[in-house]
């Protein structure tokens, strides 16, 4: 066997690191989708009437929807009535301590890394954790709220602060939006909420984690971030799931707002189960991510680096309606062994003199398949607007692939865009090279391909560029021999 | 001895490129490779490196009594044997003391001796780049990238500075050099060359052995060492072509019924 050979097969049989599942008493639904499980989930989070009647719409929206059929790949059959709804730790009360909480789950956290307990805790996180539907935990509650900052589950600001949530959740992506997030509008089980007021700083990172545990379930995480006139918050979430070798669905909505001045920074690292070699298992990521730049002057930045995922199906997109605002998309996807990633953004210029920069940074081993789908568009106001795209393919071995899809519409002659591209392979030459010094070709693999997204890597908040460094590695481990 | 190799053969894509090389290296010594384009200067180098697209076919390669050819090439290197490339590659992103970092560790754990701390490591960092007159700020860009040729070249010198090792082998280094950056590489390599180490300097021209004035010249041609000398031949060579040798050599081989 050639020294390539052997070096991927190594990596072929290396496991998934967060691929144990967690023996614990969940609450879980039956399988199947139709009008009672819409209610079950919305009585099961005591839900007032008009969550009920916008989850319904969602519903019946859902059932008008087609599959996309426009990605680089073959839609995989899902059938949505194998899934279970709704799977909650049977414990279900929100924990007023950690000592309430199922040692099994703070186990399961501490195993992901997750810094639960206070003390633990890397400072300035605030972190939520979803594990399977519910919220489990939102720490430095306090702390943020003298500031009045609200970091809360989404359930519980239903509760808690209806008007908000009424006023804003699908606002930016409707319950029409496309078949995902009609089905998360009928469906959804937790998720985070985020509001900053007038002129606050959040201090510190806020983060969310998920996680996926019970079998034949589906995740359905819900995102309401609002930043009100010239705040800040940078906002970090993280997955896992268990290795298993049906396709569990995950089916996200985001929606982030950002008022006259305000900025937020929403950073995703993707770690999903990716199924085994031959493709068998994973997470289907069909993720609808959208922000909008409501006033003049605000900003909204996406960085992800997506890494795991069977499937991975998802456009985090901004509107930019102020005046001179700004968005900014910056992304590294890896696709390894049968892994496929049709990922891209959405910069939709309304406003005058607003901005767009996007930097994607796609890697291709085994037999990965890497598309990257992007639609810059100039609306007929959106005078001297600027877009800025450079995408970038990194290709290891010969049997991945590198697409590129750019699309770009404008209508007023004032706008400029610019698009470069490039393809490149990880040369045996830059491997060879960083041996003769002494260094193996697995370090050397991870030497380059972060030197290749550090534009990228770059943008997050410096305690989880460390660990996104660290998996890029971990998911290349020995692709190039 | 330091090196040695013996009846060294070598494939590249199924055609010999080596045919039955041999050669002794002493530590302090320094030895220059001469000869025509093709004739397996930089095969050899990239043999010794342990290049993947070459396969031995025959011989032994020794450093300091172990089996070179058992190693990989990052073994190799973290054993002593250093490639100064003809082409240094360039890899965007990774900052040249960040590489050297890496390298250095890997090499420092191999020999069982402590890693440096952050302020050992810049303070040797600052005392070899003035040792081969390197820029600093060439140090803290992304590796090779968007440096001149000669800058490259310079990026080699600095970079076997760093790592101390035992057997250097210098390919084509001095071509694409100005007089002026002739000048400052060899200086730089004459004040690397001690007791404990040696040099094997691969070369088309006299001019660099002007500089570094090597122990043995060797001609390679036709994958084989046709001709040793000392420095003088280098002169020889220089005035009268490789033609003479060719000649000589076919003769040699025609007697011997090749």
């Amino acid at each position: 066997m050639e020294k390539d050979d052997i070096m991927l097969d190594q990596l072929a049989n290396k496991e998934y690191e967060f691929g144990f599942v967690t023996a614990i008493d969940m609450d879980i639904s039956e399988t199947g989708l139709n009008e009672d499980t819409v209610r079950f989930i919305s009585a099961k989070k005591n839900e007032p009437q008009w969550m009920l009647d916008w989850r319904m719409k969602g519903y019946q929206a859902f059932l008008q929807q087609e599959m996309p059929e426009w990605q680089n790949f073959k839609m995989p059959e899902m059938d949505f009535q194998a899934i279970s709804y709704y799977a909650a730790p049977k414990q279900q009360a929100k924990y007023a301590s950690l000592d309430e909480v199922d040692p099994e789950l703070l186990r399961t956290f501490e195993k992901l890394g997750i810094p639960m307990s206070e003390q633990k805790q890397l400072a300035g996180v605030a972190v939520d954790v979803v594990f399977d539907s519910v919220s489990v935990t939102t720490t430095y509650k306090k702390h943020l709220n003298e500031l009045g900052i609200i970091f809360c589950s989404i359930s519980e600001a239903v509760r808690e602060h209806p008007e908000l949530v009424q006023k804003y959740l699908g606002s930016v992506v409707p319950h029409t939006d496309n078949v995902f997030a009609s089905l998360n509008t009928a469906v959804f089980s937790d998720g985070s909420f985020v509001y900053i007021p007038k002129g606050v700083r959040c201090p510190m990172e806020l983060s969310t984690y998920f996680r996926i545990n019970a079998e034949n379930t589906g995740q359905f995480e819900r995102t309401l971030i609002i930043a009100d006139e010239d705040s800040y918050v940078s906002y970090l979430e993280g997955c896992t799931a268990p290795m298993r070798d049906e396709n569990q669905l995950h089916a996200a909505v985001v929606e982030l707002i950002a008022m006259k001045g305000a900025e937020i920074k929403y950073s995703t690292v993707q770690n999903w189960y990716p199924g085994d070699k031959e493709g068998k298992g994973g997470i289907f990521n069909f993720v609808t991510k959208r922000g909008a730049c409501r006033g003049a002057h605000s900003k909204i930045s996406w960085t992800q680096v997506e890494t795991g995922s069977a499937i991975t199906w998802k456009y985090p997109s901004i509107l930019l309606q102020g005046d001179y605002s700004a968005g900014e998309f910056y992304s590294v996807a890896v696709t390894n062994h049968m892994q496929i990633a049709d990922t891209g953004t959405k910069m939709h210029h309304i406003g005058a003199h607003t901005k767009s920069r996007i930097i994607s940074k796609g890697i291709s081993a085994g037999k990965g398949q890497n598309s990257y789908r992007g639609l810059v568009q100039m609306g007929p106001r959106a005078a001297y607007s600027r877009n800025f795209t450079q995408c970038d393919s990194l290709l290891i071995g010969d049997l991945c692939g590198a697409h590129t899809f750019p699309y770009i519409e404008s209508k007023n002659n004032t706008a400029t865009i610019e698009h470069e591209a490039t393809t490149s392979k990880i040369g045996e030459d830059q491997v060879f090279y960083l041996n003769q010094r002494g260094i193996d070709s697995e370090q050397a693999i991870a030497l380059i391909v972060n030197g290749y997204a550090k534009d990228v890597l770059n943008q997050l908040p410096m305690e989880f560029a460390v660990e996104a460094q660290k998996l890029l590695s971990l998911t290349l481990e020995g692709s190039v021999g | 001895m330091m090196l040695s190799i013996k009846n060294l053969h070598a494939n590249i894509e199924g055609k010999e490129i080596l045919k039955g090389i041999n050669l002794e290296v002493n530590a302090g010594e320094v030895h220059a490779i001469m000869g025509p384009n093709g004739s397996g200067k930089s095969s050899l180098a990239s043999v010794l490196a342990g290049r993947e697209n070459y396969e031995v076919t025959e011989g032994e390669v020794w450093l300091d009594g172990k089996n070179l050819l058992d190693m990989k090439p990052e073994e190799r290197a973290r054993e002593g044997v250093f490639l100064a490339f003809q082409y240094p590659v360039e890899i965007p992103g990774v900052s040249n003391i960040n590489f050297l970092k890496t390298a250095l560790s890997e090499i420092r754990t191999h020999r069982n001796l402590p890693q440096l701390s952050a302020k050992e490591f810049l303070k040797m960092t600052r005392e070899k780049q003035e040792l081969v007159e390197f820029e600093a700020k060439l140090a803290n860009r992304s590796l090779n990238q968007g440096f001149s040729g000669g800058e490259k070249k310079r990026n080699e010198v600095f970079q076997l500075a760093m790592l101390e090792p035992k057997l250097s082998i210098l390919d084509e280094t001095d071509s694409g050099l100005d007089i002026d950056a002739l000048r400052i590489v060899s200086s730089g390599i004459n004040k690397l060359r001690s007791t404990e180490n040696a040099f094997v300097l691969i070369t088309h021209y006299q001019r660099l052995l002007e500089y570094i004035v090597p122990d043995f010249v060797h001609v390679l041609y036709n994958g084989q060492i046709v001709k040793s000398g000392n420095k003088d031949l280098a002169l020889e060579l220089e005035e009268k072509g490789y033609d003479w040798l060719k000649e000589e050599f076919h003769g040699n081989a025609a007697l011997n019924g090749q």
